[in-house]
């Protein structure tokens, strides 16, 4: 992600492609809109969970967990107080950045695999209390039918406010992994000792990076409401953790917008192939299997590779 | 105790006998994780499901030879059925993964749990599947004024059996140590001569094994279903992670105070018994972030 702030091309192309997915909306079916909704909400979790994994080098291995805090701190907010919705849409993901500072604190202290296994385990636990407080968060019944505010209305309106904050996160996104702070976060991913010795506080940008990561994964939850209205504690369990990674692995790790396109091919497989079989899961095993074995970069990774540097560079990133 | 009503000493001995009872259990397929988590570095998600398949297996076991002694058979030949499948996954996939990072070893798993888990569906469907114990299992005994169930006693005794047959193995047996040491420092190990790539198949399919048998020793307490590699695998990770990663003893540990922190649990808070034991779980970890006994790693 070094080199010049703004690659015109890209810049251009995205551009163009968010006014076509704004325009979208009155000539295609009811369900694919709710299907794109989807892929956007999905995407912004996934790409999230790549800053820490993918950029930062952090074992997150229970994200979802923020996603669920997010959505049902939206959901709770909306369904048993009286304050106006934006407090709840605010309060969302500033839930699950605090939940992410807290659980972050106790884990930045730990590396690689206990790191992850710690974040499990703290994770596990509000999973537990969710799934478990029936007359709190509904229990593993979870919540339906979460009142909306009137521009939020109609399926067309919520895509267009999904789609728009999605922008502004995707474009956020993209400005704190080039400022200083992004490119000391990749320096950490690939060299934690060296950085250590030139003077960076690992420990902090890391503990700063899970907060930027779990407020994004709980807009993220907030946008699932809006698209949803409901909630349940499935958003909280660990096979979604899972999945997320598995959309970044799809789209590639190393890439800014490679989650984004695992999300869309995770979501639309789900979607199409669930259609026709029941087994879609299988499907996405064995692809996954492939994938591992002769993509490891990821879709977005592989073709970046071909059409730019020929792979240069690549290499290294992907052996710390 | 004024805060816990209506709880008896035969209550609460029943109830802790349950707990140890489903620890064995739990320990059963932990020791194999942790195995496995000790000598290959590799967190595999897979091991529920096969743990699910040494469920499932044992069900259409036991019902094909019928009667009481249809279960024996299953008992013995699940935890085989289950290495067998381990055995072609790591000889067929797994083995040219190893060099890989640990993420990718872990998606791996996860897709082979995956795999498995819709092959189970398309193998015995969605239903909900029992197990009867055998005859001589039924019933219950009383201990102290507690009414047991005897099969939870069995289950306690094949623990202990497991715990001492794999110390033996680990600590008396060749292939026992030269693991350990491939655990250790695997490099040296291939230095010396000895076939690590082979050792890494036999350690992963021990694991798998212990996998399958706690799957087989769980089939009649619980309804077999869909889903219970999930709840089964995080429980199993968190165990080994506390007990410190790769230390079998310490995945005996994990699972008595997962086991019986869920059945007291049980006592003192019903509808929040499956919070307890993840309760213990951070707060075990938040004083010994490595586990409570030393790890291999």
């Amino acid at each position: 992600m070094s080199g010049k702030l703004l690659d015109f091309k890209a810049a251009g192309f995205t551009f163009v492609l968010f006014l076509i997915l704004l325009l979208l909306p009155p000539f295609i079916p009811r369900f694919f809109v709710y299907i794109l909704g989807l892929i956007y909400v999905t995407s912004l979790l996934a790409m999230s969970l790549n800053l820490l994994v993918g950029h930062g080098g952090m074992y997150q291995f229970h994200h979802a967990v923020f996603y669920g805090v997010g959505a049902y701190a939206v959901a709770l907010i909306l369904t048993k107080t009286s304050l106006p919705a934006w407090v709840a849409f605010i309060g969302g993901p500033i839930l699950a950045a605090l939940t992410g500072l807290i659980i972050g604190w106790f884990c930045v202290r730990l590396t690689r695999l206990y790191f992850g296994m710690l974040q499990i385990s703290l994770c596990s636990l509000i999973w537990a209390i969710v799934y478990r407080w029936y007359k709190f968060t509904g229990g593993d019944d979870g919540i339906h039918g979460i009142p909306m505010p009137r521009f939020l209305s109609s399926l067309n309106s919520s895509y267009y406010f999904i789609l728009i904050v999605l922008a502004l996160s995707f474009f956020l996104l993209y400005l704190i992994l080039k400022s200083p702070f992004g490119s000391t976060l990749q320096a950490i991913r690939d060299n934690p000792q060296r950085c250590e010795a030139v003077g960076i506080n690992v420990r902090r940008h890391q503990l700063r990076a899970i907060v930027i990561g779990t407020f994004f994964a709980g807009i993220a939850g907030v946008l699932f409401v809006v698209l949803e209205r409901s909630v349940f504690p499935d958003l909280l369990f660990w096979v979604l953790s899972l999945e997320i990674f598995i959309m970044c692995l799809l789209g590639g790790w190393f890439t800014f917008a490679g989650p984004m396109l695992g999300a869309a091919i995770t979501v639309a497989l789900r979607t199409f192939v669930g259609k026709y079989t029941e087994y879609w899961t299988l499907i996405l095993g064995v692809l996954l299997i492939l994938l591992i074995f002769f993509l490891p970069e990821g879709v977005m990774g592989y073709f970046l590779g071909v059409f730019k540097s020929r792979g240069k560079g690549m290499a290294e990133r992907r052996n710390p | 105790m004024g805060f816990l009503p209506n709880i008896g000493p035969a209550e609460f001995l029943s109830q802790l006998l349950v707990g140890f009872s489903r620890a064995m259990i739990l320990f059963t397929v932990c020791a194999g994780l942790s195995f496995v988590l000790g000598v290959l570095r590799v967190p595999n998600i897979a091991h529920g499901s096969l743990y699910m398949i040494g469920a499932f297996v044992t069900f259409s076991l036991s019902k094909s030879f019928g009667g009481s002694s249809g279960f024996w058979f299953a008992l013995l030949l699940a935890p085989l059925v289950v290495a067998g499948i381990s055995l072609v996954a790591e000889r067929g996939l797994f083995r040219h993964l190893y060099q890989r990072e640990h993420l990718m070893l872990l998606l791996f798993t996860f897709a082979l749990a995956l795999i498995l888990g819709d092959l189970v569906k398309i193998f015995w469907g969605a239903e909900y599947r029992s197990v009867p114990a055998p005859d001589i299992l039924k019933g219950s005994i009383s201990i102290l004024g507690a009414s047991f169930p005897r099969y939870n006693l069995f289950l306690i005794f094949i623990g202990l059996l497991v715990a001492v047959a794999l110390w033996l193995f680990v600590n008396r047996t060749k292939i026992g140590k030269i693991s350990r040491a491939a655990a250790v420092d695997r490099d040296m190990v291939a230095l010396l001569g000895i076939n690590v790539s082979r050792v890494f198949a036999g350690a992963f399919v021990i694991g798998c094994c212990l996998a399958g048998l706690g799957g087989a020793l769980v089939a009649p307490t619980v309804s077999i279903t869909l889903g219970m590699d999930h709840t089964l695998i995080i429980e199993a990770f968190l165990i080994v992670t506390i007990g410190g990663l790769g230390n079998m003893w310490g995945a005996l540990v994990g699972s008595l105070i997962f086991g019986v922190t869920q059945s007291l649990g049980v006592l003192i808070f019903p509808q929040f018994a499956i919070v307890f034991p993840f309760a213990a779980v951070v707060i075990v970890l938040l004083l010994r972030p490595k586990g409570l006994l030393k790890s291999v790693w």
